[in-house]
């Protein structure tokens, strides 16, 4: 039965659940227990934010402390997943993806393809992202768009408590390597949850608000400002389709085309920097499948193209506001 | 005595927040009687018609037609025509003035579902209303007690009435045990024992109905009277195709086709009720137990028992309503138990009970009371 619960509970309880239901998973990450030597559930972190707490009690043995190395440990997770585990490793902050290129990009996304699809690695690397928190520009990055950009790797962006429960399942579930990445500013997020386990597939887009005006297609924390929005631009009238397309690879651009399609009209939210990102990707996508459909210019709402600053007014200007959002469904609705 | 009444945003089921007015379906200065749709009105999940509870003319369309308002919100005013227009703008400018939408938490304080423990299986359940003889509400297959969302509060006004999830749907325990009628007539009537009911008046829909007939040959004392909506159980006809779709379909391209099978009006297919209808699809262990009770209910296509003669030597009362294009169960097996009363609704199909509300509503009122 569905209750309320956080955004970092739903990851707790996939974690719990999927860790009860299958021997072969385990979690590892640095301070994902609680410290070398802090004996039991009272004393462990349950990682940084606390996260995983509670689960080193709760299967022994199966919690891992690992050393601040994370390509030893990334590499580590890689090969235990080549020889049959399922391991979900932690790596704190996406910004510290940049150590362990190697392993990430090109061992786990090669093994299956070169092994000529007898390979699989079933390995998970969740990272928490984004701005908001006042960690300034090493802790702060988006960069979901840098592992989109891999084939062999499979991305997922959960933007409220439901979708993270089941994408978190279906990624350990999966069999190729999955990163899973976590918005900090949503780890307190509230929402109604199953108490069962179950799936979110991937590759299937959310249309979280249904609208014939304009289409905002948003990733992440920004599905939520893309709502903040939507509900103040409803008063007015106007009427946006909303999407969260919960994966980025693979990516549900059928259900973004087929929206476009209707309204002729396209606003993309994204925290990352512009060039490169989510939004110039669903932009090009969009230029080219359905550029007739295109009744005004395509809007991109992201940060900037500089480092997350970390001066908290900066900041606070550097991540995208539903204002800014509304500003942008304006602009397109308004076009002549 | 001259009266006023306002017409407010209904709360159709538990996360129903705001509604959007679609368009009123009375002019002011018609006239209007109890049961009559007033004003059409779309919630995230579905869209439906706003009933009169009481007699009187309509005076004041307050909300215009693709206005969004919180549950609660002024609609409209009902009163006698001699009512003087002063009284109505009174009435107006105090209730706009003092109106507070619910916040979340107060959305949340309206009735809650509820869950017991009947022979090891969870079993979740919505009560509304007092007294009276309770009346027991049962889904069909793969539904919940959400499906009388247009019910249950009409049905409540003056007793208790109990809408249950079966075993293996809603937030029930996904087991299903035998993946018989009679399995889940017994789990019905370990319900009944759990919460204290001796008997009720059982409505049943589709599968459901099936189980109000199993109910009646397991434990006969236990019901009082039946009502069977486009039921199972009464012919061996069923359109098989349906059941192995929906049993398979884990897409929203493979469901929408589907459950556009059960409603006269395909626009109700909501987005919202589709990805409402994979949540539940997805939950760990709903698949095999809808694929183990199709299995023992519709085997091949054909409804696996037919218990008409179960109703018929009863001796209960029967009523039993249709759509007339219902395009699961046929029309056919209305007639089935020559005792029943038998209402077939034109135009209407399988889930006839949301379509029809306010006459389904008036039927089992009048049956029942």
């Amino acid at each position: 039965m569905a209750r309320k619960i956080t955004y970092q509970q739903a990851i707790n309880e996939a974690l719990d659940q999927e860790m009860a239901r299958d021997p072969s998973v385990i979690v590892m990450g640095e301070d994902v227990a609680g410290g070398a030597g802090a004996p039991g559930e009272e004393d462990s972190w349950g990682g940084v934010l606390g996260v995983t707490k509670g689960l080193y009690a709760k299967h022994p043995g199966r919690v891992l402390d690992t050393p601040i190395s994370e390509s030893g440990y990334i590499g580590a997770a890689v090969g235990a997943a080549c020889n049959g585990m399922r391991p979900v490793a932690e790596l704190m902050f996406i910004d510290f993806m940049g150590v362990c290129f190697d392993q990430i990009f090109n061992q786990a996304a090669k093994f299956r393809y070169m092994f000529g699809g007898k390979a699989k690695t079933p390995v998970v690397i969740r990272a928490m992202y984004g701005a908001g928190f006042r960690a300034a520009a090493q802790h702060s990055q988006c960069l979901y768009n840098i592992f989109t950009h891999i084939p062999g790797l499979k991305v997922v962006l959960p933007s409220n408590p439901y979708d993270a429960k089941g994408l978190l399942i279906q990624s350990i579930r999966d069999n190729d390597p999955v990163i899973f990445l976590e918005h900090k500013a949503l780890y307190t997020m509230e929402g109604d949850v199953p108490e069962e386990s179950y799936i979110v597939p991937f590759g299937e887009a959310a249309v979280v608000q249904e609208g014939d005006d304009v289409t905002i297609v948003a990733f992440g924390r920004m599905v939520n400002y893309a709502k903040d929005a939507g509900a103040s631009l409803r008063k007015k009238g106007v009427q946006c389709e909303i999407i969260d397309p919960r994966t980025t690879s693979p990516m549900d651009f059928d259900t973004i085309l087929e929206s476009v399609e209707r309204t002729g009209r396209l606003v993309i939210v994204d925290e990352s920097h512009p060039r490169c990102s989510m939004a110039s990707d669903v932009s090009g996508f969009i230029a080219q499948e359905a550029f007739r459909a295109l009744k005004a210019p395509i809007q991109m709402v992201t940060a900037p193209h500089v480092p997350v600053p970390f001066a908290a007014s900066l900041e606070d200007l550097y991540i995208p506001s539903p204002a800014r959002i509304e500003e942008a469904v304006m602009r397109v609705k308004e076009y002549r | 005595m001259s009266s006023i009444l306002t017409v407010t945003m209904p709360k159709w089921g538990l996360s129903m927040q705001e509604g959007k007015v679609n368009l009123w379906l009375k002019e002011v200065g018609d006239t209007i009687a109890p049961g009559e749709e007033i004003v059409e009105v779309e919630s995230e999940k579905i869209s439906g018609a706003v009933e009169a509870a009481v007699s009187g003319t309509l005076r004041r369309q307050i909300a215009q037609p693709d206005e969004v308002l919180p549950v609660g919100a002024l609609l409209g005013v009902i009163a006698d025509a001699d009512v003087s227009d002063e009284l109505i703008d009174d009435l107006v400018t105090r209730f706009q003035a003092e109106f507070v939408p619910p916040t979340d938490d107060e959305a949340d304080a309206g009735p809650q579902t509820q869950t017991v423990q009947v022979n090891g299986r969870q079993l979740r359940y919505l009560k509304r209303g007092e007294g009276g003889t309770p009346l027991l509400l049962i889904h069909g297959f793969g539904g919940d007690l959400n499906n009388w969302l247009f019910n249950h509060e009409a049905l409540a006004a003056s007793r208790a009435v109990y809408a249950i999830d079966l075993p293996g749907h809603g937030a029930s325990t996904k087991v299903t045990g035998a993946a018989s009628l009679d399995d889940l007539a017994d789990a019905v009537s370990g319900f009944m024992d759990a919460v204290g009911i001796a008997s009720a008046d059982v409505v049943g829909h589709s599968m459901g109905g099936g189980v109000c007939l199993a109910l009646t040959r397991r434990a006969p004392q236990k019901v009082r009277s039946l009502t069977l909506i486009a039921s199972a159980g009464l012919g061996s006809d069923i359109n098989g195709a349906y059941i192995d779709g929906f049993v398979a379909g884990n897409t929203r391209n493979a469901l929408k086709p589907l459950l556009a099978q059960l409603f006269s009006d395909a626009g109700l297919v909501t987005r919202q009720l589709i990805d409402d209808m994979l949540k539940f699809k997805r939950l760990e262990g709903v698949d095999a137990a809808l694929a183990t009770l199709a299995g023992g209910l519709f085997p091949g296509g054909r409804q696996s028992e037919v218990l008409a003669d179960i109703a018929a030597k009863s001796g209960k009362p029967v009523l039993v309503i249709w759509g007339e294009n219902d395009q699961i169960i046929p029309v056919a097996h209305a007639s089935a138990i020559p005792a029943a009363r038998v209402v077939v609704l034109p135009a209407q199909g399988h889930m006839v009970q949301m379509e029809s509300a306010s006459e389904v509503n008036k039927l089992i009122g009048e049956f029942t009371s």
